[in-house]
């Protein structure tokens, strides 16, 4: 294990590589791969789930039976073998703990190294880590304080167990267990994720922040994320990921639901960071994401993302402004180096009146990497006065990396005002000039201009986030410069 | 029988009808058709005809030969034309060429017809460099016209030679038949320092169904200057698909205005292709349409080498239930550093059943390259109607000036200025009004 480490660091240190690049040697408890029936049969009762949750993965199950890969995004891959994926792995010793001094020390080594460290996070952000090692919740923090408002904030399973009608009402509501290949294959076998719930008129008073790892070799991260903001309350919720350095390619196929009920505000970011290969594009996870929130009356749902991990990402949060006055918010910076792809954007649906949309996204592409901005606003003839406004920078390091931008705009409304803006540049050779003639020398001159590229978006992170994110920004495009 | 398997069936008979027998174009044809019949018409499924359906046209029972030439008096047909100027005219009643109301040369600059160059030997030459050697032989509709491909302009303007008089190609259509479909190959050659203007119309006599597919190929070389005006004006039941590829040389500059005022549904495919450095592209429209009219402009230009530039300005008015979809591709290739794209598109919708859909798309594999576009859809500005009005401007002029504001970018590129003074005359009666815009 040690000597693992150290050889990455060495790794690390010649070639600059993926930072976070380790292994944990965690005994787990993992399925056979494949994929049929009986897994899901098994998975479930794995789970302890009751009958009605079967069901829902059976029906979604044989959903998926009929349907096929997509095809459209701009992103190039070996497809993955479904069949040739463990759908379930839980670390053995699964005791639930009260305090992290229970915690197996060796996965606090992981998250230390992570500079994540739960401790000191508890102590001093005053941030509860629902922590996610392939896919079982292993500890939750903060949960007391939060109980006291009456907030649910735990693992998926747990909800399915002990808030039944909860889950059972919004659970697939804002993306249907059909809605897409990967939601579909997700609905089927999705092992564990985090439930939230904040009561009508509460105001959550901490940052609410789970972290996804892939850990076991072969192992397809399923989570399924639900959070529900009743009336009048407030979220703000964090999701941060990092993976061990594999060579064999990761799927992961997220599904993530955010309801806000009428005046509610949910605040999601998000800082992806798994592996994107390496230097010759070879490993790293394939991170096909369904995002989606819907507004209720005055609502509000605003994603940030910053995305600089995976080979390959396909990712689009999404708004549905159902209720009239909602507002739907989408932040992005993605960051592609080497041999990775993206395919990221957002999709804004206006369906309520007086409705306002906001998007502003950044791609930076370096290496050979491709970088795709894909959107949607869609103003549908009954969303009177809706507004959008959509902006998409790209920025080009060198000239075997790729910037394209695929808006689609679709009016039915009159009264709709809607805009967009796109440009695509480089940083320009006299702003590098100015600072290697105050001394600062090219590299961090980048870093310098990339953070000034981004910070509109870097400004809408949380505090914690926003500090890791402008260092991963600099990661990410460590060696690009020449 | 539905349209694809008449065409198929009446391609022998046609083969059978045009007397060349050269083997070349022969092949051509078959091929084409074989690939027509492979992809058939498009669908909504694919991505490049997503907001275009053409299935309620296709349903017509459209003869694919015109029985009879039918010949119109000028009298009747005068005012389609730019009369108030000297032109040559290539005039096509139904498909086939009207010697009668046309004026062709060859003096100096060829103007004169495809089935000609077709077939005589002198042009085998010009023939075989250019016919169909831009066109994308992969697209279904481009095949399909490329099968049946006989008549239409053929202008070859040498080099260092100057069109004297702008160049009009009048595609008329008499309703004689029950439901007509046409197939019009143009071939544009413009030679190195040449230049030429050319202004295309179709124009339907009255209200029975006629689908026009169109191609044209237009090629640039050093130094050329090539303008081309479309106007598409025409009535509620006539149905256009025009593709349009032009390539372009080393210092070449090149442009195409299309305004779309009239038809049911109207489909533009407009493809550059610069093949050398410091080309100029210019790609304008504007779009003035209202009940259920249907018109979609898919516009690709495709940077392949260093310091070129293209410049995209497209602007829609919508009223009633009338749709429109602007989607335009600019590819910037690695080669092709310093480039500077841009694209733009504006649109205004008047009518809460209106819709307008628009993908403006970048695909950028250069660094150093300026590239942006901007695409909005809004309405007229509130407090400048209120200015004007309260100027004592009725509401409906004051409308239509902020209208014609909108769109003034585009006309304003228009170099014939009886085409401008035309164009102008068409926006105010699109708009409704009588003013003549030159306060």
């Amino acid at each position: 294990m040690s000597k693992y480490t150290e050889e990455e660091l060495k790794v690390e240190l010649e070639n600059k590589e993926y930072e976070y690049g380790f292994y944990t040697d965690i005994e787990s408890d993992t399925f056979p791969n494949g994929l049929n029936e009986d897994i899901i049969r098994a998975l479930s009762a794995k789970k302890e789930e009751p009958e009605w949750m079967t069901e829902w993965r059976l029906e979604a199950f044989r959903a998926w039976k009929e349907m096929a890969e997509p095809e459209w995004a701009n992103v190039h891959y070996e497809k993955p073998d479904f069949q040739a994926i463990s759908y379930y792995s839980a670390p053995m010793k699964k005791p639930k703990y009260d305090s992290l001094d229970e915690v197996d020390p060796e996965l606090l080594d992981t998250f230390k190294k992570l500079g994540i460290s739960v401790d000191e996070q508890k102590r001093l952000a005053g941030v509860a880590v629902d922590i996610v090692m392939d896919s079982v919740s292993v500890t939750t923090t903060f949960k007391k304080t939060l109980a006291e408002k009456g907030i649910i904030f735990c693992s998926i399973s747990e909800a399915i167990k002990e808030h039944p009608e909860l889950v059972k009402k919004y659970l697939g509501t804002v993306v249907p267990q059909k809605d897409n290949f990967y939601a579909a294959l997700n609905s089927a076998v999705f092992s564990d994720g985090s439930f939230c719930y904040i009561p009508k008129g509460v105001r959550c008073p901490m940052e609410l922040s789970t972290y996804f790892r892939i850990n076991q070799a072969g192992t397809g991260q399923f989570e399924r994320t639900l959070v529900v903001a009743d009336e009048g309350s407030y979220v703000s919720y964090l999701e941060g990921c990092t993976a061990p350095s594999r060579d064999e390619n990761q799927l992961h196929a997220a599904v993530v639901e955010l309801i806000a009920l009428d005046d509610a505000e949910i605040k999601y970011s998000t800082v992806q960071n798994w592996f994107p290969g390496n230097k010759e594009g070879k490993g790293g996870v394939y991170n096909f994401v369904t995002k989606r929130g819907l507004c209720e009356k005055n609502a509000k749902i605003s994603w940030t993302q910053v995305e600089t991990g995976s080979a390959v990402t396909w990712k689009y949060p999404s708004c549905v402004l159902k209720g009239d006055n909602s507002v739907g918010e989408f932040y992005s910076i993605a960051v592609t180096n080497n041999f990775q792809q993206a395919d990221t954007g957002t999709k804004m649906i206006h369906l309520g009146k007086n409705t306002k949309s906001t998007i502003i996204s950044k791609g930076i592409s370096a290496g050979k990497s491709q970088n795709s901005y894909r959107g949607l606003v869609q103003v549908n003839s009954r969303a009177e006065n809706a507004r959008n406004f959509s902006q998409c920078d790209s920025l080009l390091m060198g000239n075997e990396c790729g910037a394209h931008t695929f808006p689609y705009i679709e009016s039915k409304n009159a009264s709709a005002k809607i805009e967009h803006e796109a440009t695509t540049s480089k940083i320009g050779e006299d702003q590098v000039f100015y600072c290697n003639q105050r001394g600062i020398p090219t590299e961090k001159a980048i870093a310098l201009i990339v953070n000034g590229f981004s910070k509109e978006v870097l400004n809408k992170l949380p505090m914690e986030f926003a500090v890791e994110a402008q260092k991963l920004l600099e990661i990410s495009l460590e060696g690009s410069v020449g | 029988m539905d349209l694809k398997e008449k065409l198929l069936s009446s391609f022998m008979a046609f083969e059978e009808r045009v007397d060349n027998v050269d083997s070349d174009l022969h092949n051509m044809r078959t091929e084409s058709i074989k690939n027509f019949e492979n992809k058939g018409f498009p669908t909504k499924k694919e991505e490049a005809w997503k907001y275009t359906s053409l299935n309620s046209v296709l349903k017509n029972d459209f003869s694919v030969f015109p029985k009879s030439d039918s010949a119109l008096h000028y009298a009747d047909v005068k005012k389609y034309f730019l009369h108030d100027i000297d032109t040559y005219k290539l005039v096509f009643i139904d498909g086939v060429f009207s010697s009668y109301l046309s004026s062709t040369t060859h003096d100096g600059v060829d103007v004169c017809l495809m089935s000609s160059a077709l077939t005589k030997p002198k042009y085998k030459e010009i023939i075989d460099t250019y016919f169909n050697k831009i066109a994308n032989t992969e697209e279904s509709l481009t095949s399909l016209n490329t099968a049946f491909a006989v008549e239409g302009a053929f202008i070859n303007i040498p080099n260092n030679k100057v069109a004297d008089k702008p160049i009009e190609i009048m595609y008329l259509s008499t309703g004689n038949e029950a439901a007509l479909m046409v197939q019009p190959r143009n071939l544009v050659i413009v030679g190195r320092n040449a230049q030429v203007q050319i202004i295309e119309r179709h124009q339907s006599l009255n209200s029975n169904p006629v689908l026009t597919n169109s191609v044209t190929e237009i090629y640039a070389h050093e130094r050329a200057m090539a303008d081309y005006y479309k106007i598409q004006n025409d009535v509620p039941t006539a149905n256009l698909i025009d593709n349009t590829y032009i390539k372009q040389e080393k210092d070449s500059i090149a442009s195409v205005h299309t305004f779309s005022f009239g038809g049911n549904i109207t489909r533009n495919n407009l493809n550059f292709s610069q093949n050398g450095e410091h080309i100029e592209s210019i790609l304008k429209g504007i779009t003035i349409i209202t009940d259920k009219q249907h018109v979609d402009h898919y516009t690709q230009v495709r940077h392949i080498e260093p310091n070129c530039t293209s410049h995209q300005n497209y602007k829609g008015i919508y009223n009633e239930k009338s749709t429109g979809v602007f989607n335009g591709k600019i590819y910037v290739e690695k080669e092709a550093q310093k480039t500077d794209a841009f694209q733009q598109n504006n649109n205004i919708l008047l009518s809460d059943k209106a819709t307008i859909n628009a993908k403006p798309q970048l695909e950028i594999f250069a660094d150093d390259v300026k590239c942006s576009h901007g695409c909005t859809i809004g309405q007229l500005d509130e407090s400048a109607m209120f200015y004007m009005q309260s100027r004592g401007i009725p509401k409906k002029e004051a409308k239509a000036l902020l209208m014609y504001a909108f769109s003034d970018e585009v006309i304003d590129s228009i170099k014939i200025p009886q085409l401008k003074h035309r164009i102008t005359k068409l926006i105010a009666s699109k708009l409704g009004v009588n003013i003549g815009f030159n306060l």
